[in-house]
């Protein structure tokens, strides 16, 4: 027991969290932490996919390491993780149908989200399946926190809702004689490159003191 | 014809890759610290679009859609395999033509031209082609032939281009700049391209 969680396994799974978040600074998966950010519940069920998807291609390339010729590499890590967006999509449109309409493409963007074929390459291949899967959960996690923050942004001050209720109350509204307007700029794409770029700004000062 | 350049004119500038989906983020920000290089990683992804985008539609069409290969069998949940096969393939095709033909961009790309296979401006745009078929022909955004995938690939790939352009141009004058600190470098580069995002949604009403 004390083996399965050692000090390097503990490593592999907090150090993504924070000080080397897959966002702000490995800089992997930006593409659909910026796009699907726009509400919280989207944000959430695809942070959760991107988890469960890094976690198990993980062990599975990492089973594999020492069978797979070093120069198919990528098509097969490619196969691999296809198969299982292949899966998680499935289930979205089964058992989430109407997140999976709001995520539309992006959920088979997952397939080439840089943080998958980053993970793979830089850990995956070069450890055994147990701490392959604690940095998958890790990475999967840190990713998912980054895409929590943007979306509670954005949809706080976009939509004065919260997983679609409603939290600015509805007598602040300047059309119910109050003082409050909702900034339709946060629901705009270019919102949501400012404000990544705010996060990592304020995660870089604050990690420049921790250290 | 016309639906061809509207289709053209609008994936270049309302339905940018970068601009309005973040298609392609992560070598966009890597690769953008000079021009030259900025300029023949768009022209590879332009090209690797080129092919990959009317091959995905052929094989959507022909092979995966509703009752194409067998009667009453839809086999379009085997797109994802599918799709990404063939771009490796090609992009593999693309690294071996430019280490041939252009050695010194092949090392100035390094590692970011094998990864253009996961470069998600390619696999998205196939997926919003996938989209785009079962839209009404009516639609500003209907793909119906092979013709019509072509305009939206290379309409795609320029828009890709020119906002990777756009960015190592305003990051190479940014050098000379004083950015405070723990923005610097990427912080800095993601407020500028949102900034340019912003510039990009005066187009959105474009209509032709």
């Amino acid at each position: 027991m004390s083996k399965l969680f050692s000090e390097a396994n503990k490593a592999a799974f907090s150090n993504p969290l924070n000080l080397d978040n897959p966002v702000t600074v490995q800089v992997l998966g930006i593409c659909s932490a910026l796009a699907v950010t726009s509400q919280l519940e989207p944000a959430i069920v695809m942070g959760l996919s991107v988890t469960v998807i890094t976690a198990f291609s993980n062990v599975i390339i990492s089973l594999l390491r020492k069978t797979i010729p070093n120069r198919i590499r990528i098509i097969v890590q490619l196969v691999v993780v296809a198969a299982l967006v292949t899966i998680v999509s499935q289930m979205l449109k089964a058992f989430a149908y109407d997140v999976s309409v709001q995520l539309s493409v992006y959920v088979g963007l997952i397939i080439t989200n840089c943080i998958l074929m980053g993970r793979l390459e830089a850990f995956a291949m070069q450890n055994a399946p147990w701490p392959s899967f604690l940095d998958g959960i890790g990475n999967g996690l840190g990713y998912a926190i980054i895409l929590v923050i943007v979306g509670f942004v954005r949809e706080l001050f976009g939509f004065g809702t919260l997983f679609g209720i409603n939290i600015i109350p509805q007598s602040w509204y300047v059309s119910n004689g109050g003082w409050y307007m909702d900034n339709g700029m946060m629901v705009m794409p270019a919102m949501s490159l400012i404000i990544v770029g705010c996060v990592i700004w304020a995660h870089r000062s604050i990690n420049k003191e921790a250290k | 014809m016309e639906h061809m350049i509207s289709l053209f004119v609008r994936s270049i500038f309302v339905d940018n890759m970068i601009f309005a989906f973040f298609l392609g983020m992560c070598s966009y920000l890597a690769v953008s610290k000079n021009v030259k290089t900025a300029f023949g990683l768009g022209i590879a992804v332009t090209f690797v679009l080129l092919v990959t985008v009317p091959v995905d539609y052929l094989l959507q069409t022909k092979l995966l859609g509703p009752d194409c290969l067998v009667e009453g069998v839809d086999l379009s949940f085997l797109a994802f395999i599918l799709f990404i096969a063939v771009i490796a393939g090609i992009v593999q095709l693309v690294e071996m033509i430019v280490e041939r033909f252009s050695p010194s961009l092949y090392a100035s790309l390094g590692i970011f031209l094998p990864l253009i296979a996961v470069n998600c401006a390619i696999m998205g745009a196939s997926l919003f082609m996938q989209q785009r078929i079962s839209m009404e022909p009516t639609n500003a955004q209907f793909i119906g032939g092979v013709g019509d995938s072509i305009a939206y690939a290379l309409g795609s790939g320029i828009g890709w281009l020119l906002a990777i352009v756009g960015l190592a141009a305003i990051r190479e004058k940014m050098a000379y700049t004083d950015v405070p600190k723990p923005l610097q470098g990427l912080g800095i580069t993601f407020i500028t391209v949102g900034l340019m995002a912003m510039a990009f949604m005066c187009f959105s009403g474009l209509n032709i």
